[in-house]
């Protein structure tokens, strides 16, 4: 059967996007370590409520780890300690009774807090909105299997397509780069027979917008350590080499490659 | 009067195409004069906002998540359905439709499913398209596999994150109408209201989740893609912020609100574990391709899985249905699963589950496949119980996960109220009193890539030439200042217990009550309990804060307030139901065996419900229902 953890929860509460925010300590007694830690989270703001107390706005939904709502810094690892897993999926039994606990929100300049943990992560989707994409109007697609596509290339879009949008990745970075996240995006796309058309402008378009929020990679690799999605390093290199490309060899305006 | 369905005469295989012709038509160059709002941007929604945009008509979308790309949809894992026949199994369009048909257990309409069956091949080519990367064979072509209970390999899938990849396909295709300037995005934004003038839905009223300010929004037309009910359960495999307001708001304005009764409770879920449970976590139905569920034939057994022998391990469901076995539909797995853990049969600390085993699979086709198939689920599993189910059989339990009903629409997806739609799992329309697996992805994504794009030009055509209603028309300040004085509402209670504590009450009666079996004194006791609770909701409620801040509690309150209303609904169109039909089990309507018994004479249609105020109940409307090209049979899956 479950044990239970008596634990000391140091929490940064901010009361609005302008509002100081500051730490506060909470206790966090009695919790049944088969509860998930936003369940322990939930534990606590019952108690707050029952005391009168605001209670603290944190990020979720799915609590299944795929919907990518969910994010903090935990004794300052972004989603935790357990390696390949957000926040929502983490379980109390990692954690040691009478343990201290430091949570805090995303941190990066393309972040702000709105609310205690909950930050503005729209950003990334304007970095979808550039060109995260392939141009392909409802109706006019030819039949699926026309273009056989080698498993190993599916395989390998499909390990990049499995990203959350969860921004862990760039709250873990020390110069809160948003290449990995990009870098996915592009890789899922450029790879696949159906995004050769756009697959310079693309790349170009993407890496521009995320620029003008992000600050620059230089190849710490916190960013996959840290995702949730275990999402790999390399593909930021695919992500230089199709920026280059269309930069230097301006293939944006020779259309294909 | 429930309006007519307007489906078309003729032929079903014909009708769609028939129909598509005879509607009214918006000219290219006017379909920027319309505007159109549509609320959810789940798979639903989305798909409805790309293909609207790119038609050319102006789209404001609504979600009240962060972003588009986070709605539930993303959660679905299994696959899609289509019936493209790749894998040359004898599948076909009619075979869908009819598994559709049969699969809902008579309950829904048959031009609808067909309709859906007709354009589920369209969807695997334009998600490919854009770029979803399903899965595919060493040759280069897509994969299949078969699906809860399906006799063919028609499931289109991307790993488990099927509901991911489509979900991002169709976020990318309206980000680009983003770009586009064609479709305006409000995130963050919670439809709390909907408008109506002279009849016809005119706008939305909704809320800043950040700032808290109230805005009104008007349109030519309004389209709720707002997802299902499921939440109303407290436990289910639904997102948290899953609800049902837009849909409920929308009714007490004047949609129908159509079989509120039929909800799925999925087999395969991971029990719960303690009373702090906030939701629950679906493990695919596909583990049922390999896994083989049984319990302990002792109801005292205290062996590890392990150690049973196999004459003492109960395959209940081999054993009472030896032809489909462990992939009977999902209702009658789920009662089935009730059914043994009621008898005491339980397994697990809190005796609440029975096993999935793996163990002949695994030793069949080897560790290694078995990793291939269902991996992510297997870490998913291990992460939330600690358990290795490679080594120890899985611990699983039926849990809500989807709701068949919704607002009624017609063969146009328009509700009651003209000019509102409802599509995806927020309408009552394609799955009758029980969906099958892979079919919600697949109705989501016909609605919004190729239904209503088409059929919302009908409703349109003839509006030409008129602006949208302006938000300083009374109509909207009435709706606003209802949804002020709404809020200040929750905030005046200044009770003891939080909305939270509401909900998981209020779940606990709907699970009990309305939940895997129903009978008469059950369900009129929940309809006294329910509206008890109600009663002690609107004078204890605390809800601390404010109105203008980011206020969780706040949101969670409107959303507890609504749930109300529809589980008492539920309890009545359940009780209204005398018949097991799908995942309506009503114990007085069983046959010998204990097996679902229909009465098609009595409850051959459509209940749709009309809200008549707070204090008196709702009216009962029919459709009854034909059913020419699937004959009428008893399900049997023995
Ligand atoms: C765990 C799980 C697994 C599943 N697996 C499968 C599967 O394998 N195959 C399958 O076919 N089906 C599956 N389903 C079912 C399927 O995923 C859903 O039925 C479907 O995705 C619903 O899509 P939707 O677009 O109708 O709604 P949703 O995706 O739920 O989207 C609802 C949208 O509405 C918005 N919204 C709601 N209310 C408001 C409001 N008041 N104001 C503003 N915005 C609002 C939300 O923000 C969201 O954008 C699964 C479901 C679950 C829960
Ligand atoms: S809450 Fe959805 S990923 Fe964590």
């Amino acid at each position: 059967m479950s044990r239970t953890l008596n634990l000391e929860l140091k929490i940064w509460r901010q009361d609005g996007p302008d509002a100081d925010g500051r730490f506060e300590v909470y206790p966090a007694l009695g919790i049944p370590d088969d509860a998930s830690f936003l369940e322990m989270l939930d534990i606590v703001n019952e108690e707050l409520i029952e005391e009168g107390r605001a209670p603290i706005e944190f990020p979720h939904d799915c609590r299944e780890g795929i919907c990518g709502t969910c994010g903090m810094m935990i004794n300052g690892k972004a989603h935790g300690p357990e390696k390949g897993t957000a926040v929502c999926q983490l379980h109390m039994r990692k954690f040691n009774d009478g343990d201290a606990i430091v949570i805090e929100p995303w941190r990066a300049r393309a972040f702000p807090v709105l609310r205690d943990l909950v930050v503005d992560r729209s950003p990334l989707d304007s970095i979808i909105e550039a060109g995260g994409y392939v141009t392909a109007p409802t109706g006019t697609a030819a039949d699926a299997n026309d273009t056989p596509i080698p498993k190993e290339v599916a395989d390998s879009a499909m390990d990049a397509a499995a990203c959350i949008g969860c921004g862990a990745c760039v709250a873990a970075c020390p110069n809160s780069a948003g290449q990995l996240f990009t870098a996915a995006k592009v890789w899922h796309l450029n790879s696949l027979p159906q995004g050769q058309a756009e697959r310079y402008r693309r790349a170009e378009n993407m890496v521009e917008t995320m620029e003008q929020f992000f600050g620059s990679c230089t190849n710490h690799g916190e960013c996959s350590e840290a995702c949730p999605k275990e999402i790999s390093q390399d593909f930021i290199a695919y992500l230089n080499r199709d920026y280059m490309k269309s930069k230097i060899k301006n293939r944006r305006l020779a259309g294909q490659s | 009067m429930l309006p007519d369905s307007k489906v078309p005469e003729g032929p079903v295989a014909e009708k769609w195409d028939k129909h598509k012709f005879d509607i009214k038509l918006v000219n290219p160059a006017n379909k920027r004069k319309f505007k159109v709002i549509v609320v959810g941007t789940g798979l639903a929604g989305a798909s409805a906002c790309a293909t609207l945009g790119e038609l050319g008509y102006e789209v404001e979308a609504f979600t009240f998540h962060d972003s588009p790309r986070r709605a539930h949809s993303i959660a679905a894992q299994g696959g899609i359905n289509a019936a493209k026949n790749y894998q040359n199994d004898g599948d076909s369009v009619w075979r869908l439709f009819y598994d559709t048909v049969k699969g809902g257990d008579y309950r829904s309409r048959e031009a609808n499913v067909h309709r859906l069956a007709q354009v589920s091949v369209d969807i695997i080519d334009q998600a490919t398209a854009q770029g979803v990367p399903f899965a595919r064979e060493y040759g280069g072509l897509l994969d299949n596999r078969s699906f809860g209970g399906a006799q063919v390999s028609r499931t289109f899938y991307a790993r488990g994150q099927t509901g991911q990849q489509l979900l991002l396909g169709a976020y990318q295709q309206m980000m680009r109408q983003v770009h586009e300037g064609k479709v305006k995005l409000h995130t963050r934004t919670e439809m709390l209201d909907l408008v109506t003038k002279d009849g016809e839905a005119v706008g939305i009223v909704t809320r800043n989740l950040v700032t808290g300010e109230i805005e009104s929004h008007s349109a030519h037309a309004v389209v709720l893609a707002t997802g299902g009910y499921g939440n109303v359960f407290y436990l289910s495999t639904n997102a948290m912020a899953c609800n049902t307001t837009a849909i409920w708001r929308s009714h007490r304005k004047g949609a129908y609100f159509a079989n509120p009764s039929f909800t799925q409770i999925h087999p395969t879920c991971i029990p719960a574990s303690d009373e702090f449970q906030s939701k629950l976590t679906l493990m695919s139905e596909s583990l049922r391709n390999d896994g083989r569920i049984w319990v302990p034939r002792d109801v005292d057994e205290t062996r590890a899985a392990g150690d049973i022998p196999e004459e003492e391990r109960y395959y209940y469901l081999e054993e009472k249905y030896p032809a489909f076995g462990n992939l009977v539909p999902r209702d009658v797995a789920s009662r089935n699963a009730k059914t043994v853990v009621d008898q005491g049969h339980g397994v697990g600390p809190l005796k609440n589950g029975v096993y999935l085993d793996f163990a002949d699979a695994i030793t069949r086709d080897g560790q290694k496949a078995i990793e291939e198939r269902y991996g992510n689920l297997f870490e998913m599993y291990e992460r939330i119980t600690g358990e290795d189910p490679y080594s120890v059989p899985m611990r699983i339990y039926p849990a809500t996960h989807y709701t068949m009903g919704g607002l009624w629409v017609d063969y146009n997806l328009m509700t009651t109220v003209p000019g509102l739609y409802a599509t995806g799992e927020a309408n009552f329309s394609d799955h009758g009193a029980n969906r099958l697996g892979a079919s919600a992805l697949m109705q989501g994504l016909a609605d919004g890539y190729f239904v209503l794009p088409y059929t919302i030009g009908d409703y349109l055509a003839p509006k030409l030439g008129e602006d949208p209603v302006p938000t300083s028309d009374p109509a909207f300040q009435e709706v606003e200042d209802e949804v002020r004085s709404r809020t200040a509402a929750f905030l005046a209670i200044g009770g003891t217990r939080s909305p939270e504590h509401f909900h998981r009450e209020l779940g606990k009666i709907i699970w009990e009550h309305i939940g895997m079996a129903r009978n008469q004194v059950g369900l009129e006791k929940a309809i006294e309990e329910i509206q008890a609770l109600r009663a002690e909701f609107w004078s204890d409620l605390r809800v601390l804060g404010n109105g203008d801040t980011l206020n969780s509690s706040l949101e969670k309150a409107g959303r507890v307030a609504d749930f109300f209303e529809l589980g008492e609904l539920m309890a009545r169109d359940a009780l209204d139901r005398n018949e097991s039909c799908g995942g309506h089990f009503r114990e007085e309507s069983q046959t010998p065996e204990g097996e679902a018994l229909r009465k098609d004479d009595e409850f051959s249609h459509v209940s749709a419900w009309a809200w008549n105020g707070i204090d008196t109940p709702q009216t009962k409307h029919k459709e009854e229902l034909d059913f020419v090209d699937v004959p009428l049979t008893q399900r049997s899956y023995k």
